[in-house]
């Protein structure tokens, strides 16, 4: 079985993040950046699939030259592969662009399981993995939070916010998972060691036999208009409780606010 | 005036407030339209009337809720592919979202998600804003190609009435095997709290590891205010509150006219999910912790001795 971790590389969120003022792109270079937190979740659910039956791991990035730390990050974690799709024409796509790239690597990596985060930690509008089943014609169930494969049957629970629901599929299937979905381990040294030698391949645009008019800023289907940082808020009134004269103190306040 | 799509988020014919939003943000784009899909589209009726749906498409193939989403998306492309919307609004929840990511592909249009925010541009086309980076920053944006697709986050305009007499008009919409493909086997119902929605809420009361596992005190004050309850990250995964309640990054982003913080420490992703609550209170036994940084008003203190002392104080003010 062919399972394949879609996984990103994104600024770091503890790190201050920032708009590149020229195009109102996300500043990629300005900040230090990690795979994705989310996408752990997504490595991990792999690996456990792997090695509860058989398969072989690749992690599939679309980024700039530094994103390949994100795979380097999968291969350590135990990751057999990765592919790093980079090209000068990507800067700038949508989510809708991205989706499009996704989706002709995976077909060229003839996957059988795709593993996806729940959302990308800087851009998070959860919807790569939708777009891509959609590309491909697969099946997809978002926001598992256990997975199970026997055979080419899937099985996975999903903890909605109405039910905690059964969802059965097939292979081959695309899949996203939550951060309830098992912690992420940690890459041991031997796993460090071992990613050094594991393949990890480039492609291009062209590889995938896509043009540059159909990803990249200039395709984008949304358009920035404006960015304004937010104001910060203005300090608040901080009190110490000591006997009970916190909670006065805090309904008072809620009271002259009209919450009461 | 030209026609503007709403799918209606609702359960069983109840017509959640969410939808009244977007009828009423449609009423600035043009024409209302409410697609709904499943049983019960004469309980919603009312409802879609007051808030200005002139019309009322009914999707009742029993497809349609069997097979997860694929087969909504592809229902929503054969109805947007007849009356030709202006744009399309849809609830930005798990659901919705995916939707929406599938129509963008199969419609070739502009999509954005979880808008705070939509006004009316040049040639009445979408202005939406955005709350990015964990609250720190709005973009506004507009989209450039095919039918604007936009996902609105609850709360993001006051429901204005607007009472019309709508007709249903029932479609047959065709389902392909691809889109039945994954199916859901069973489904357990979370019990009903009796609380506002979460995301709903106009007060919401949230615990994190500072409750020590006992939400009791979180719980009663969340009930003398009318509030719903929500939990930290650390608060869940320590197993004290479900996952359905969490707040922040991975969990519900929430936009209240006040929340309350206690015990909780303020971390960055957290911060994502409540930064632009318009009041924000918090109660902790440590002053340096980050939480404060954003309050309006805050408490240093024990939140097992200031949260039952608050409540009792708020249900002797309120009798
Ligand atoms: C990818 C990723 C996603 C994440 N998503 C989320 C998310 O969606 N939501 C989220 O909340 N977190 C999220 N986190 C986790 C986040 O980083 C923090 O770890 C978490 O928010 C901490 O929860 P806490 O504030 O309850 O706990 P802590 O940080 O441990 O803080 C507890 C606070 O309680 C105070 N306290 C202790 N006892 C008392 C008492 N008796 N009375 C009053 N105060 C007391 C302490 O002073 C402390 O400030 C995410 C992390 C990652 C890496
Ligand atoms: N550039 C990318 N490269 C690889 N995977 C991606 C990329 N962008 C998004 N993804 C995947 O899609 C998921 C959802 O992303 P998003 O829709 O941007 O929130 C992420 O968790 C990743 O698994």
């Amino acid at each position: 079985m062919k399972i394949v971790v879609c996984a990103k590389f994104v600024p770091d969120a503890t790190a201050d993040r920032r708009f590149r003022s020229e195009d109102n792109t996300v500043d990629r270079a300005g900040v230090d950046g990690l795979l994705s937190e989310l996408d752990e979740y997504a490595v991990e659910t792999a690996l456990t699939v792997k090695e509860a039956g058989d398969g072989e791991v690749t992690i599939l990035t679309v980024g700039p030259e530094q994103a390949a730390d994100a795979i380097k990050k999968g291969l350590q974690m135990g990751a057999d592969a990765g592919v790093h799709v980079n090209d000068e024409g990507i800067h700038g796509s949508d989510a809708v662009a991205t989706s499009l790239i996704l989706a002709k690597a995976l077909s060229k990596l003839e996957a059988d399981l795709v593993v996806f985060g729940m959302a990308s930690t800087d851009g998070s509008m959860g919807v790569v993995p939708a777009m891509v089943s959609e590309r491909l014609g697969l099946p997809a169930v978002t926001l598992g939070s256990s997975v199970t494969v026997d055979g080419d049957k899937v099985t996975i629970r999903r903890d909605g916010d109405t039910a905690s629901d059964t969802i059965e599929g097939t292979l081959p299937l695309v899949l996203s998972v939550s951060d309830q979905s098992g912690e992420p381990r940690y890459p041991s040294f031997k796993g460090i060691m071992a990613a050094k030698k594991k393949p990890v391949e480039t492609w291009t645009l062209g590889d995938l036999e896509i043009s540059a008019d159909q990803v990249g800023g200039s395709s984008a289907w949304t358009e920035v208009v404006e960015v304004t940082a937010r104001p910060p808020r203005s300090a608040g009134t901080i009190v110490t409780d000591e006997d009970g004269s916190g909670a006065t103190q805090l309904v008072e306040f809620l009271s002259t606010n009209k919450f009461l | 005036m030209s026609n503007v799509l709403v799918l209606v988020d609702h359960t069983g014919g109840k017509v959640r407030k969410t939808t009244a939003e977007l009828l009423t943000i449609a009423r600035r784009l043009g024409e209302p339209v409410a697609v709904y899909i499943g049983e019960g589209v004469q309980d919603a009726l009312p409802t879609l009337g007051q808030y200005g749906a002139t019309k009322v498409i009914a999707l009742t193939n029993p497809e349609l809720t069997q097979y997860l989403v694929a087969p909504k998306a592809e229902a929503l492309q054969q109805v947007a592919a007849k009356i030709e919307p202006a744009a399309i609004l849809i609830s930005s929840n798990a659901e919705g979202k995916e939707i929406a990511a599938r129509l963008a592909v199969k419609l070739e249009s502009g999509l954005i998600t979880d808008a705070v925010d939509v006004q009316v541009g040049d040639n009445n086309s979408p202005v939406t804003t955005q709350s990015v980076f964990a609250g720190n920053y709005s973009v506004q944006s507009k989209i450039t190609h095919g039918t604007p697709i936009i996902t609105v986050k609850p709360n993001a305009a006051t429901p204005e009435a607007a009472e019309t007499s709508p007709e249903v008009e029932e479609f047959d919409v065709a389902i392909s095997d691809a889109a039945k493909t994954a199916r859901i086997t069973d489904s357990k119902p979370r019990e009903a709290t009796g609380r506002p929605e979460l995301t709903e809420a106009a007060i919401i009361v949230s615990g994190g590891r500072g409750t020590g596992g006992d939400f009791g005190p979180v719980e009663a004050f969340a009930d003398s205010l009318g509030a719903a309850v929500g939990a930290s990250r650390a608060a869940v995964d320590s197993g004290w509150y479900p996952h359905a309640y969490q707040v922040g990054q991975t969990g519900k982003t929430v936009s209240p006219q006040l929340y309350v913080a206690a015990g909780i420490s303020g971390a960055i992703q957290h911060r994502a999910g409540m930064q632009t609550s318009k009041t924000i209170v918090a109660v902790n036994k440590d002053e340096e912790a980050p939480i404060f940084e954003l309050v309006d008003f805050g408490v240093v203190g024990d939140l097992h001795k200031v949260l039952p002392a608050a409540t009792e104080e708020v249900t002797k003010r309120k009798s």
